[in-house]
């Protein structure tokens, strides 16, 4: 399988997910933001950070970099992208996802380890999961508030293109288990076409037994089923 | 034009100090030499007051590859890996702007590292506020915890601990201390020393704007009603541009092109310039109006004197000029000649083709004034603890009061705003008594912990100076880690007062003996004078940053209680010390007697037992006795693991609460099955070491046999109610 990770001025899991990838044998490749050619790669990751200094809006400045209009376009053609939080917010301000991630209510920072319930496995991201499993994995955001019409909602929730929503070690998902206030409890979403991924927890983070649980490593091995 | 009397006070110096001046330079000063004299001169960058009682600090062994005087230490941890690191405090401006001021410490301190070839790995903090009664410390801690998280989230290192604490001796002067940790191959380290003569020198980074214009000189002074007019000498700070810094700097260090290097931390260009000249004993010129600047019609005396963050100088080989440039080209960050070294040993600055300062470098850097400030030994307090009726007073009821106190509570609140794993080598986070950060794709890891003792040391400075010393050795130890060295941030109220200074001569003779003992050096650190507001000068606050290490990721232990069944022996004696105790501060708000007394030999003797039954796995989880005593400690180990307790009476002590809450010093207690306790006995005797068996681990619940018995979640529950009910939205 190959791979290729965007990386923009700013961006800080880069690093991060090669490692995570690199483990499961991916050939991955680093691509620089100013480049205009995307090498030919089964799944493209736009990785966590502070794209930008997410100045201005984050991810508003990094979706329209020249590394964009290829990623838009292998995305159109049905190539994999996986966004991770702020990879998962340049994929709605570029338009390949749809909404809007919103300031977390708490008006903070949050960094912290929660839960997350499998709603779908049927896809290419979650195969390797279990419906209604529960996984713990990490978020670190200051806008992971995901908001969108109730049209667009009703699409989501109707379509299975929720695959996995906040909730509590027993997986009770309701407004007591959402740590940044998004519309249902949603902790990612995919694009009609189920190829696009955008998600705020972090699987990379969960990858390696030393640092922390391996809840994350399913989601790569899925990509690769 | 002749300098005047107001402007030199203005400046920040005295009027023989500037006599001195003009005595050096064998005329008067203009007015930018005048900035640049105090900006070189003010206690900040010169140590005038402190730097003849730094030098009896030990700062050398065996792994240490560099000590004080760089911009962070250097220590070796094998296998051609370095740990860069350093603790530096940015007080003042956080009191004037916490969210900046704050996030600029940060910025500053991760600099300091990564100027020298390490990629930063972590940070951590000490951060202290005034009462939470007092009408500033909400928005105070609130704007520091946010400036602290919002840069280092956003740079991408991880801020794996700290500590926080409250009282009032701060409320008008908090200390905000950050500390960065960076890895390095230690045969590629960078240093500020400038060598040859023509070499260009390279301005990198953000552009200089007119923000922290005499930061420098505004941190060496006193605080008064007006320092809120102080806000325009606050950086500002751009963590965007720091992350490009970061890595145009280490791009550029993979290649030999960098003769020397160093951050415009304080005093922005002026100090830069002149520490690299004064270290290769050479002259530098500068050509300011090539200077990138952010504002228009910016004066030499501004970009001198700016502090604007993000901004390095490098002497580079100029055979490598090219390429270096390309490298920055690529970061889309500016990357200027502004100048070249020279061999007149002289700063000479150039602006609108006219020399506008000419200064010798020796009388900048070597000649500034070195003072041996008169100093009144500290009268120590003694205890007399005996009017308080201790009976009077329910354990249980003393427990759930020190837990849900300010100072002990969990500080999650705080934690969850900082990203603790990025970079996913974070292998213990905070809220134990040391992070674990494993070395990059190594079988190895590096402990960090950063603690303070300001009760101890304004009752006893020498012992408390001791104390802090041994409290980070042995938290470290807790952990399964070897401690290697510490960097030190000595805050203190007013050198020119001499019970002040006597606090801090103290303070440095007590690390002095702990350092020397347990063969723990200092190898960076800073100083911060002037803590005081309207002449009230805060505790004494030394606070210790110390780094151990792992040559083996099995090693590592936590404070998480493992099984049911389990024994807590308690290590090290309990003699029932109560003088300057979390106890009598929460029970009674007393702030009295003298704090517990050091061994340093029970101390070493009891550590390395502990990292000798850890390294037999005879362990299973460990926590060291600190604030709060043993109670604390083993409700801190419960409601980590949220298993349950069941607390023997100890047998000679008739009054619990002494038993319980005594703060003396040199304990840890440890976890072991039960079929390990005679090994165990048997290792703690042959090294003549006190040790007694002090609870079983149970499921759920907490309780002291025959006195109280309380459900560990609840326990939890008080620990975590103080920081959300503080800071809750009204």
């Amino acid at each position: 399988m190959k791979s290729s990770v965007i990386v923009f001025p700013g961006s800080n899991c880069d690093r991060d997910i090669a490692v995570a990838l690199e483990k499961l044998q991916f050939k991955n490749s680093m691509i620089w933001h100013k480049e205009n050619v995307l090498p030919k790669s089964d799944l493209i990751v736009v990785p966590g950070g502070f794209s930008y200094g997410d100045y201005l809006r984050s991810g508003a400045i990094a979706a329209k970099s020249n590394i964009l209009n290829e990623v838009i376009k292998a995305g159109e053609r049905g190539s994999l992208i996986l966004g991770i939080c702020n990879g998962f917010q340049i994929l709605i301000e570029c338009g390949l996802l749809k909404g809007a991630l919103l300031r977390n209510s708490g008006l903070k920072f949050i960094s912290k380890n929660i839960f997350i319930k499998i709603q779908s496995n049927k896809n290419k991201f979650f195969n390797k999961y279990k419906k209604n499993e529960i996984l713990e994995l990490n978020i670190a955001h200051n806008e992971g508030n995901f908001f969108t019409d109730k049209k667009h909602l009703d699409e989501l929730e109707d379509n299975d293109l929720i695959p996995i929503k906040y909730c509590d070690k027993e997986g009770n998902i309701n407004p007591k288990t959402n740590p940044n206030g998004s519309l249902n409890n949603i902790a990612g979403i995919f694009n009609k076409n189920k190829n696009i991924l955008g998600m705020m927890p972090h699987p990379e983070r969960m990858a390696d037994k030393t640092c922390s649980n391996e809840d994350g490593l399913p989601l790569f091995l899925s990509l690769m089923n | 034009m002749k300098i005047n009397k107001e402007q030199i006070e203005k400046h920040g110096l005295k009027l023989e100090e500037y006599n001195k001046i003009k005595e050096l330079l064998g005329r008067e000063a203009n007015l930018l030499e005048l900035g640049i004299f105090s900006a070189m001169w003010n206690e900040h960058c010169s140590y005038k007051s402190s730097k003849i009682h730094l030098k009896k600090l030990p700062t050398k062994n065996n792994i240490v590859i560099q000590g004080p005087g760089e911009n962070a230490g250097v220590i070796d941890i094998g296998d051609d890996d370095a740990i860069i690191f350093k603790i530096e405090s940015h007080n003042h401006p956080s009191f004037i702007e916490p969210y900046q001021g704050a996030a600029t410490g940060v910025g500053g301190i991760l600099r300091d590292v990564f100027t020298m070839g390490a990629r930063p790995i972590a940070l951590m903090n000490s951060i202290h506020f005034g009462s939470p009664t007092n009408k500033n410390t909400q928005n105070l801690l609130n704007g520091v915890v946010s400036g602290i998280g919002g840069y280092g989230n956003s740079v991408g290192i991880p801020t794996v601990g700290g500590e926080t604490k409250f009282n009032s001796t701060y409320n008008e002067n908090i200390l905000v201390n950050a500390m960065a940790v960076g890895h390095a191959n230690k045969n590629k380290i960078f240093y500020s020393k400038a060598k040859g003569i023509n070499k260009p020198v390279v301005y990198v980074g953000s552009k200089t704007g007119r923000d922290g214009i005499h930061g420098a000189t505004m941190a060496s002074a006193e605080f008064d009603e007006n320092s809120e007019e102080k806000k325009p000498t606050v950086q500002v700070g751009d963590p965007f541009t720091e992350k490009l810094l970061l890595e145009a700097c280490l791009e550029l260090m993979k290649e030999n092109s960098i003769i020397s290097i160093q951050d415009m931390g304080a005093a922005g260009l002026t100090s830069s310039s002149i520490e690299m000249a004064s270290k290769g004993k050479l002259g530098i010129e500068l050509d300011l109006n090539k200077v990138p600047c952010r504002e228009n019609n910016m004066s030499p005396y501004e970009m001198m004197l700016s502090e604007s963050q993000e901004r390095m100088l490098i002497i580079l080989d100029e055979k490598k000029e090219k390429k270096a440039k390309k490298i920055f080209d690529k970061w889309d960050l500016d990357f200027v000649v502004i100048g070249k070294t020279t061999e007149t040993n002289r700063l000479v600055l150039n602006f609108d083709s006219k020399i506008v300062a000419d200064i010798p470098i020796r009388a900048l850097a070597d000649e500034a004034p070195q003072y041996e400030r008169k100093w009144n030994k500290p009268k120590i307090k003694k205890n007399n603890l005996n009017k308080y009726d201790l009976k009077k007073i329910k354990i249980e009821d003393a427990l759930i009061k020190i837990l849900s106190s300010p100072d002990h509570s969990n500080k999650s609140w705080i934690t969850d705003q900082y990203d603790q794993v990025v970079m996913c080598d974070t292998i213990q986070k905070s809220g134990g008594d040391a992070a674990v950060v494993r070395v990059h794709n190594k079988n190895k890891a590096i402990s960090i912990s950063v603690d303070s003792s300001a009760n101890y040391c304004s009752s006893d400075p020498k012992s408390g100076g001791k104390q802090i010393v041994c409290e980070n050795w042995r938290n470290l130890i807790s952990v399964g880690s070897k401690p290697l060295a510490i960097t030190n941030c000595l805050n203190f109220g007013s050198p020119e007062k001499p019970d002040v200074m006597g606090e801090f001569v103290e303070c440095i003779n007590g690390m002095k003996e702990a350092c020397e003992f347990l063969n723990f050096p200092v190898v960076s650190g800073n100083v911060s004078f002037y803590n005081e507001t309207n002449s009230k000068s805060i505790f004494p606050t030394p606070v210790i940053g110390g780094i151990g290490l792992f040559d083996n990721l099995n090693k590592i232990i936590n404070m998480k209680t493992k099984k049911v069944g389990n024994l807590i022996i308690i290590v090290g004696k309990t003699l029932g010390h109560l003088g300057q105790s979390s106890f009598m501060r929460e029970i009674y708000s007393a702030n009295e007697g003298s704090p517990p007394e050091i061994n340093l030999t029970n101390e070493k003797n009891n550590g390395q037992s502990i990292l000798n039954l850890i390294n037999q796995n005879l362990i299973t989880s460990c926590h060291d006795v600190s604030s709060g005593g043993i109670l604390i400690s083993l409700a801190e180990m419960s409601m980590a693991s949220m298993l349950g307790l069941k607390i023997l009476r100890p047998k000679k002590f008739t009054d619990l609460n002494e038993y319980f809450f005594a703060e003396d010093q040199g304990r840890y207690l440890i976890e072991i099955e039960v079929d390990n306790l005679k090994k165990v006995e048997s290792i703690l005797k042959k090294s003549n070491i006190f040790y007694e068996v002090v609870a079983e681990v149970q499921n759920d619940i907490f309780e002291l046999s025959k006195t109280f018995s309380i459900k560990t979640e609840e326990l939890y529950k008080n620990n975590n109610k103080w920081f959300k009910k503080f800071n809750a939205i009204n």
